[in-house]
């Protein structure tokens, strides 16, 4: 945080109007200014950033993590090699995260926009209604695999008593692998929903509503309005949820980990990847290189999003 | 971002009909009303669910089914899973780990936020692309390495009993706080670069330095973004797993969100007892939506929404 723009230009230049406070830094405004930049951004980088990176190198690597540096094996591509060909469980989790993916782009996205675009329009307890469609969005993903057991459990569960099936012809939600990622599926999309549905209303807010009006003099229906007017501007709220939909299935986690670690037809990436540290096994070259595929499919939407975003801010 | 989304004026909200009102007719009304409260009906089963079988002895359920009426209804649950499972004493434990994290993150975010919003730096807008990248990244694409460096890195034995980073609190505390903030650092700068720069300069020309400019002007002003924020970051720390699962191994230690996974099967043996203890770590986050429901909302929609 040294480098200060225009800080070496001679003294006789006209300072550049937006510039010129920057010169009347006096040498200890920037050493505080230097820290109060500098201090988190050393956190950040060395508990965020370093760990990424070495995700990167160390998947190239052998090493159980057990003893120094110099007991760490380069082995190239043999990780990847491995997760590609012979590691079981990395099908069923790509799978399963696809799964998250697609669900959560056709269902609670969709629907948080639906009833975000229902709330705004001018009725009543509409606040009423978004508290508790909002509800579920402050209780943590762990609580809701607990509660995905309490509901989908197979004789104690809320579902099955409902349809008679606690009994006999018991629907094994929890315990049939080509069920259960449906039954967490349900529960994670109860949560997301009026997430999108917040974020949406936040974006509708900001529609200009002379500009509906114009629209309803000019005798546009509602569907009309809304695809001629309200959806050019909800343009960014639709970008942040792209984002949040990919990021939300990449690290989807806690649920399926509550129910049964992520096993049994509950495999997902990130789980792959704990599971080669916590525990007794130790494979960090392996780990890593699962947590680099994850990391690579992250920052592919990560990296557009926010180019998009800074070069708007710049022109602004 | 003059003013937090939830507060932004100047949208009617009167019933009055007016040209252009856009309310739909009446009957399109009422079908709406009755699509609402289904849906909020559906919303809110799967808790009240849970609060309906937390009440119920287990002996009952057995007894009557699930999915019954009848039998006896009290607080039993609550109070055996309190008990039996010391929860105050893992409620304890995200105390310490959620309050200094939460303060420190706004802290050092707010500091960022400041140099970054406030003067010309080259390099700001690298800064706030790394800190709000780092934010978004999957927890798991890091933890690898992160669980190796923490194992490797020590500290002394009255700052943690495992004797290094990996298995403590403060190791907790710091990887919220680098997690946590870019998010802040994103909200924060974008909310101060709307005070006027007049008032900066001003304060230069008075001879305040740029600390008091931060402490004395700028943060001040900052006060309904910081508790908008505060709720959210508490809401979101409190509510961790992932971290507290992989890099605290000492069961007594973890979190209460965490906590209470490992207390499942040793001491929650019925979904009565289940469903009463996920409800009692649920209060913190339930408070939050009662009471500070628009902060956190705002706290939302500042980050995804600029404007």
């Amino acid at each position: 945080m040294t480098v200060v723009d225009g800080a070496a230009a001679p003294r006789t230049t006209p300072p550049k109007t937006k510039r010129r406070h920057l010169k009347q830094l006096t040498v200890r405004d920037r050493v505080s200014l230097g820290l109060m930049a500098g201090i988190p951004t050393l956190l950040t980088v060395a508990f965020v950033w370093v760990p990424a990176l070495a995700s990167i190198v160390l998947s190239f690597s052998s090493w159980t993590g057990f003893g120094d540096f110099s007991t760490i094996q380069w082995v190239g591509t043999e990780n990847y090699k491995n997760i590609f060909t012979i590691y079981p469980p990395f099908d069923p989790a790509i799978e399963h995260n696809l799964i998250w993916l697609a669900v959560f782009f056709v269902l609670p996205a969709p629907f948080g926009l639906f009833l975000a675009v229902q709330l705004d329009k001018q009725i009543r307890f509409s606040r009423i209604y978004q508290s508790i469609l909002f509800l579920p969005v402050v209780l943590s993903l762990a609580l809701i695999g607990f509660m995905t057991e309490l509901i989908f459990s197979p004789t104690q569960g809320l579902i099955n008593n409902l349809t008679g099936h606690a009994d006999h012809h018991v629907v094994d939600w929890m315990g049939d692998p080509h069920l259960n990622i449906w039954a967490v599926m349900i529960m994670a999309c109860w949560r997301q929903a009026g997430y999108v549905m917040v974020l949406y209303l936040a974006g509708l807010k900001s529609v200009d509503p002379s500009q509906k009006e114009a629209a309803a003099l000019d005798g546009a229906n509602g569907p009309q309005t809304f695809r001629h007017v309200v959806w050019p501007a909800l343009r960014p709220i639709n970008v942040v949820v792209l984002v949040i939909t990919v990021i939300e299935s990449l690290r989807a986690f806690d649920i399926v980990y509550v129910i049964n670690k992520g096993t049994n037809g509950l495999e997902l990436l990130s789980v792959l990847v704990t599971d080669n540290i916590v525990g007794e096994a130790s494979r960090i070259g392996f780990g890593s290189a699962l947590a680099t595929i994850l990391l690579v499919i992250s920052l592919a939407f990560i990296v557009p999003y926010l180019i998009s975003m800074f070069r708007k801010d710049e022109r602004e | 971002m003059t003013t937090l989304t939830t507060e932004r004026p100047g949208r009617p909200r009167t019933a009055a009909p007016a040209p252009g009102d856009r309310r739909p007719p009446r009957a399109g009304r009422a079908a709406l009303h009755v699509f609402l409260i289904g849906t909020c009906a559906v919303w809110l089963l799967p808790l009240l669910y849970a609060f309906y079988t937390a009440l119920r002895p287990y002996a009952d359920t057995q007894k009557h089914g699930y999915v019954s009426v009848g039998g006896h209804f009290g607080f039993g649950n609550f109070t055996a899973a309190w008990d039996q499972a010391q929860l105050l004493h893992y409620f304890w434990n995200s105390v310490l780990i959620t309050v200094p994290a939460l303060v420190i993150t706004l802290w050092l975010s707010s500091m960022v936020a400041f140099v970054v919003a406030r003067f010309n730096f080259k390099i700001n807008i690298a800064l706030l692309m790394l800190f709000t990248a780092g934010n978004l990244l999957p927890q798991q694409a890091l933890i690898t390495p992160l669980f190796k460096m923490y194992q490797m890195i020590p500290l002394p034995e009255w700052l943690a009993a495992s004797g290094k980073l990996d298995d403590s609190f403060l190791g907790l505390i710091l990887i919220h706080v680098a997690f946590q903030t870019g998010f802040c650092a994103f909200v924060l700068s974008n909310y101060m670069r709307t005070i006027p720069k007049e008032l900066g300069e001003a304060a230069l020309v008075d001879g305040a330095s740029a600390w008091r400019q931060y402490w004395q002007l700028v943060l001040p002003l900052c006060r309904p973004v910081l508790a908008a924020l505060a709720t959210l970051e508490f809401t979101w720390i409190y509510n961790d797993f992932f971290w507290a699962t992989v890099l605290m191994q000492t069961g007594s230690n973890r979190p209460i969100t965490a906590a209470l996974n490992n207390l499942q099967g040793q001491f929650f043996v019925n979904n009565n007892l289940i469903s009463a203890a996920a409800l009692i770590v649920a209060v913190p986050t339930l408070v939050v939506f009662f009471a500070l429901q628009k902060q956190f909302v705002s706290g939302l929609t500042l980050g995804a929404n600029k404007g």
